[in-house]
């Protein structure tokens, strides 16, 4: 993919090109493109004179970072204890059946991205499903499909 | 806003802003903390603010969007002052009626009132939910008085009077002496005395006399959040709880290194710091004292370890979140080999409380070991959920039954889980257990950062070992050997326990790894790691055997033990669930019985959360 360094370089700047910042570059670089192309690890790591097998490291250690293109819809189920007690295993089986996808994967349409969250801090509400940052709180197997269709009539009317 | 250049200025700021408050006005609250956003709270605050300006009331009422109130089994809450009339699951089109009678002219809207499970009752006052009753809301309670967007709101509550009295009425001594005194114990989990890394932190050498000061906000126990809760709704009580830390420490940089998975939290906070820089009360010449202090936020990348204090200082400085032996402690060697002091969220907002009011007034609240109050995220299978906060040294009964209104559904209560994933399963014989860090260790939990999970006779403790042991295989650094090989040998025994191919043999194998485990870990991820094992096998023993030796998971969970059936008498023939099995595993005509094929099905468990006749049964 190509990068455009005029972007990446203007979010290094915004933190000081301060190298203490990198995790919060790397997220911000994250929400520009969905996720870290190389070119983006490249550029930072030689704006920050950071090693790129750092910038690499901590890209691939920390569960926020993808390395794949994401789908134009971002599903997260979150495995909270709470949300795990009141049954988010099944609801993650059952999202996982609807988009056909194993969790960490992209749809094939690239429409969709699955994803887990350990927690999100929503607990009075499990189990919780984030579509696109917008919170659907006591969720069950049932109720995923047309929570679903949503950003699925969404994505058809562009 | 010019900056407060004095003690003086700001006492003159705060009787301004009192003198134009008016405590009998009318006022309309409601709460937009995540937990509020997620059932719709965003909604009901534009359609409020809407209402107001249209019906011209808007110069005779006032309104003000809030962080969480703690109950968030009712959000979306509206809160009516100053009689505090309380409204439940609000929706946007409730918002005119309750402009229209109960604002204006003062009539309670009975179907939007709270009924109590326990007593069938209508409550129309918030001060008489019992969820309340035995709480001790001293962090909390001011988060309902305050739109975390107005530092007005904070001052006007008493707010930086304790950063007032630490810089110019006490000796860094004095307040380190006060702290030591107070018995303040860290709230992230084990509870170290707080004045302990204080005074090592002061006292340690710096060769160019930087030194740092960090909160940590990476809330990383799944079902917590009271980090969360606290600085959505009032990040200025930690603010200036890092500043009164920072001046008895002798640090001008602090940080709060927050997880990327509470945005809230990160706008709150950003909000607050700049507010803050803004009337003088970080930045140089802190209220023309001379202190300079200022506050950076690191947003964290999903990592459990990194609550860990030495993984935190490492992905601080950009480097990937491993932890180091602690033979020199952080308070000598941290963050850029400088002298460094780490406090939970909730350790830093007591501290203004504990300078304001004195360690003589603290120390009356709790127990002999434990002083002060504690907040707990009880969650799970209980009717009143949300965020609590007791004196120490209440029961675990009192919690569950008159806090959290009891068990849902008429279901038999089962065990309490405390401590997140280094924690341990209570069971209902330990119900009358004080919660406090000493009991909770001896009986094989731990407080951790104060998540509550209730689990009743539909949960399985072997699945609940298996959930946690997967948890920390996954967040297991991999630095040691100890975590990452044991936990995954862990791991198999349980899923071959769950799968039902476990051996009586694989029981005495998870107790013996456990304790090595325990023994030879690197940090504190491994050396806590075996405990939701260790206390399941020592409180429900009897359930692991279960699932060796007669291969039946008690609970109904583990999905390799249980058969899903239909019932012959509430099956009315739908035809739901036979449409919508994803595998066709269910046959059957109109009106008549369904059967599920269990050679094809796959356990999703669809059929039973789709028929509305409870007619699918799990045995």
């Amino acid at each position: 993919m190509e990068v455009d360094f005029k972007r990446v370089d203007a979010i290094v700047d915004s933190y000081g090109c301060n190298r203490d910042s990198l995790i919060s570059i790397l997220q911000d670089a994250q929400s520009e493109y969905r996720y870290l192309p190389e070119g983006v690890i490249r550029r930072v790591a030689s704006r920050l004179r950071l090693p790129i097998i750092q910038v690499y490291g901590v890209a691939t250690f920390f569960k926020a970072f993808s390395l794949k293109p994401r789908g134009e819809h971002l599903v997260h189920v979150c495995l909270g204890t709470a949300c795990h007690v009141r049954g988010a295993p099944a609801v993650l089986d059952e999202v996982k059946r609807q988009l056909g996808v194993e969790t960490g994967e992209t749809s094939k349409d690239m429409r969709f991205t699955l994803e887990t969250v350990n927690c999100l801090g929503a607990c009075a509400l499990g189990p919780i499903l984030v579509v696109d940052g917008n919170y659907q709180g006591q969720m069950r197997p049932g109720k995923v499909k047309s929570v679903l269709k949503q950003y699925r009539k969404g994505a058809e009317g562009n | 806003m010019n900056k407060l250049k004095s003690a003086a200025e700001l006492e003159r700021l705060r009787k301004k802003i009192v003198s134009q408050r008016d405590p009998k006005r009318t006022c309309v609250v409601t709460s937009v903390g995540t937990c509020g956003l997620a059932r719709g709270a965003a909604g009901v605050a534009q359609a409020i603010a809407a209402e107001l300006n249209k019906d011209g009331l808007k110069d005779t009422v006032d309104f003000r969007t809030t962080g969480c109130h703690g109950f968030c089994e009712i959000e979306p809450v509206v809160v009516i002052y100053p009689q505090r009339i309380v409204y439940q699951h609000v929706t946007p089109a409730d918002v005119p009626e309750i402009l229209s009678e109960t604002v204006a002219k003062g009539k309670v809207i009975d179907r939007l009132l709270y009924t109590d499970p326990a007593s069938g009752r209508k409550i129309i006052y918030e001060q008489d939910i019992p969820f309340y009753g035995k709480q001790y809301r001293l962090l909390t309670d001011s988060i309902r008085f305050i739109d975390p967007h107005n530092l007005d709101d904070y001052i006007a509550l008493g707010g930086y009077s304790a950063l007032s009295k630490a810089l110019f009425d006490m000796h860094p001594e004095e307040a380190l002496d006060e702290i030591s005194k107070s018995g303040l114990r860290g709230r992230g989990g084990a509870g170290y005395p707080t004045f302990r890394k204080w005074e090592a932190m002061r006292s340690a050498p710096s060769y160019d006399g930087i030194r740092y000061v960090i909160c940590n906000a990476d809330e990383g126990d799944p079902g917590a959040y009271m980090d969360r809760s606290l600085l959505e709704g009032n990040p200025h009580n930690i603010i200036e709880g890092m500043i009164i830390g920072a001046h008895t420490m002798g640090s001008h940089d602090g940080y709060v290194y927050v997880r990327n998975e509470y945005p809230l939290a990160v706008q709150n906070l950003g909000i607050a710091l700049e507010q803050a820089r803004e009337y003088g009360f970080l930045g140089k010449n802190i209220l023309g004292s001379g202190f300079d202090f200022d506050i950076k936020i690191s947003r964290g990348g999903g990592a459990f370890i990194c609550g860990e204090s030495t993984a935190l200082m490492a992905s601080l400085e950009g480097h990937i979140g491993e932890p180091r032996q602690k033979h020199i402690h952080t308070a000598m060697k941290g963050l850029y080999g400088r002298p460094t002091d780490l406090n939970n969220v909730e350790t830093w907002a007591n501290v203004p409380l504990i300078i304001n009011r004195g360690a003589k007034w603290y120390t009356k609240i709790g127990t002999e070991g434990s002083k002060g109050t504690k907040i707990f995220s009880l969650v799970g299978k209980i009717n009143n959920t949300g965020l609590v906060e007791v004196p120490m040294g209440i029961t675990l009964r009192e919690m569950v039954y008159d806090i959290g209104g009891g068990i849902p559904d008429g279901k038999k209560f089962k065990a309490v889980q405390t401590g997140g994933p280094s924690g341990g399963c209570i069971p209902e014989s330990l119900l009358d257990l004080s919660v406090d860090f000493d009991r909770l260790n001896e009986a094989g939990s731990m407080m951790g950062s104060g998540g509550m999970i209730v689990m009743d006779e539909n949960t399985c403790m072997v699945d609940m070992a298996r959930y946690f042991v997967k948890f920390l295989t996954e967040e297991s650094c991999g630095k040691c050997v100890p975590c990452r090989e044991g936990l995954d040998r862990m791991l198999d025994l349980l899923n071959a326990v769950t799968e039902g191919k476990g051996k009586k043999a694989d029981i005495d194998l998870l107790e013996e790894l456990g304790g090595v485990i325990k023994e030879a870990s690197l940090c504190g991820l491994g050396g806590t790691a075996p405990n939701p094992v260790l206390s399941t096998l020592r409180y429900f023993r009897d359930e692991y055997k279960a699932h060796v030796v007669d291969k039946r998971c008690p609970a109904g969970v583990c999905k390799a033990l249980i058969k899903f059936t239909v019932d012959a008498v509430n099956c009315t023939g739908c035809r739901v669930c036979a449409k919508e099995c994803p595998e066709g595993a269910i046959t059957g005509e109109k009106k008549k019985l369904h059967v599920i094929d269990q050679e094809k099905c796959v356990k999703c468990g669809l059929c039973r959360d789709l028929c509305k006749f409870d007619a699918v049964l799990v045995s």
